[in-house]
């Protein structure tokens, strides 16, 4: 007995460094794999409380560059407005059935990454304002990625440059799908893989979501093509897209809700269940 | 440890959170590239001070810089690693009296802080960008950041310790 006692206090120094090692690890561990990181996130009380604090003095500095982008999407929609009434000859009384199936959240980014391989954003609303994990993130000039923890007041986004990130995408112009991925090369270049031989690509064409999942509507923009190349058995393409969202200078972003995301989770289950 | 030591050291450990939070994790010098200060407290943490209370500290030191970076805990694990194995560097670059000698960091040998102080940031780089990276398919990249950012960390260590020293 006294000879395990005298073990332990003899090597008290590794014990703990093997204990607090090992913890360690295992956090990391659990960091990498998508949803299990509940521990250590940035969406907390001390860390996002100082981040705010933070965004409350520095978001003065490109105040201007932010009205210019609203302006921007403010005469973007007008225009698309003025289509729209012109287009429509059946003006609906019944307001119901107009009304998008998706909410739009605001929020504020008040700590943005780039430069690592799995980027978080941190964000200033959370589920007070029923903010929910797998909801999409976009700004007004493209997607920027996915809840992936919330808190009661901030939430943190799993960026599109994050190599655990994978979303649906589609060629406007034909339809055809691949799914979006990143290299960590280029904060602003990201890869379409699995883009079909038979695809007509043009340098300079726009990529959109794909509105295969519940998270992103079809038709949110993404960016355009910058180069492309098969792969070397020849069966599908690998695009660079160039984004249109500058990732390294987020200020303001849009959280979507789908209304009916509850109804067709509810569907697939049921159809699970069944097999 | 006097009063004023333990002191010192609370400040010195939230000023360089802070520091490293706010500042230095937002320079991305050449679009990746980042300084990690922080390991200063442990640099420079009392040589003949309680070790396991270093490794402690250092855990708990990493774990804040995780926090606030979304990062798991690749900082904590790095932390404690060269928390742990300090003394055997210490031994390796100022000789086996440095405990009795209490040396002052600031009065010894550039030469001798220099591989103190590169030995530490390397190990410390190249545990860190591991985890992150966590793929044996990017080990060129792991490399590559911590190279570069190894070297940024080392000039930026070397500049404050002389700051500090020629205060005192």
């Amino acid at each position: 007995m006294q000879q395990i006692l005298f073990f332990f206090i003899r090597n008290k120094n590794f014990l703990l460094f093997c204990v607090l090692f090992l913890v360690s690890i295992g956090l990391t561990i659990q960091s990498h794999s998508y949803h299990k990181n509940k521990f250590i996130t940035s969406a907390n009380f001390l860390s996002g409380g100082l981040y705010s604090f933070k965004s409350d003095f520095t978001g003065y500095f490109n105040l201007r560059s932010e009205n210019n982008q609203l302006i921007e999407e403010n005469i973007r929609m007008r225009e698309e407005l003025e289509f729209f009434k012109k287009n429509s000859f059946l003006t609906e009384l019944d307001s119901s059935s107009t009304l998008s199936k998706y909410y739009y959240t605001p929020a504020r980014v008040i700590n943005n990454s780039f430069s690592k391989t799995k980027n978080k954003i941190t964000i200033d609303e959370g589920s007070k304002k029923s903010i929910e994990l797998d909801m999409g993130v976009i700004t007004s000039k493209g997607i920027v990625g996915i809840i992936n923890n919330t808190s009661k007041n901030y939430a943190t986004i799993q960026s599109i440059l994050n190599t655990n990130s994978q979303i649906n995408a589609k060629l406007k112009s034909t339809d055809h799908f691949g799914s979006l991925v990143w290299n960590t090369n280029d904060p602003n270049i990201v890869q379409l893989e699995e883009i079909p031989r038979l695809a007509p690509l043009v340098i300079g064409d726009t990529i959109v979501t794909g509105g295969r999942s519940t998270i992103f509507p079809e038709g949110i923009l993404i960016g355009t093509i910058k180069d492309f190349k098969l792969l070397a058995d020849e069966s599908s393409y690998t695009l660079n897209i160039k984004l249109f969202n500058d990732m390294t200078n987020l200020s303001h972003v849009y959280i979507i809700q789908n209304k009916e995301r509850e109804e067709i989770k509810l569907v697939e289950e049921g159809e699970t269940d069944a097999e | 440890m006097q009063n004023k030591d333990i002191l010192i050291n609370i400040l010195r450990f939230i000023i360089l959170i802070l520091l490293q939070v706010f500042i230095l994790n937002n320079i991305n010098f050449l679009g990746f590239i980042n300084p990690y200060l922080y390991i200063f407290f442990i640099l420079i943490f009392p040589f003949n001070g309680n070790k396991a209370l270093l490794i402690f500290l250092s855990f708990l030191l990493g774990l804040c810089i995780d926090f606030f970076g979304d990062s798991g805990g690749i900082h904590a694990a790095a932390s404690v690693f060269i928390a742990y194995i300090r003394p055997a560097f210490l031994k390796f670059s100022f000789g086996v009296s440095y405990e009795h000698d209490s040396i002052k960091l600031g009065k010894s040998d550039f030469i001798k802080r220099f591989i103190y102080i590169a030995l530490m940031v390397i190990i410390h780089h190249v545990i860190l960008f591991s985890l992150e990276i966590f793929n044996t398919d990017h080990i060129l990249l792991i490399l590559k950041s911590t190279l570069f950012s190894s070297i940024f960390s080392i000039v930026l260590l070397v500049t404050t310790m002389s700051l500090f020293s020629r205060k005192s």
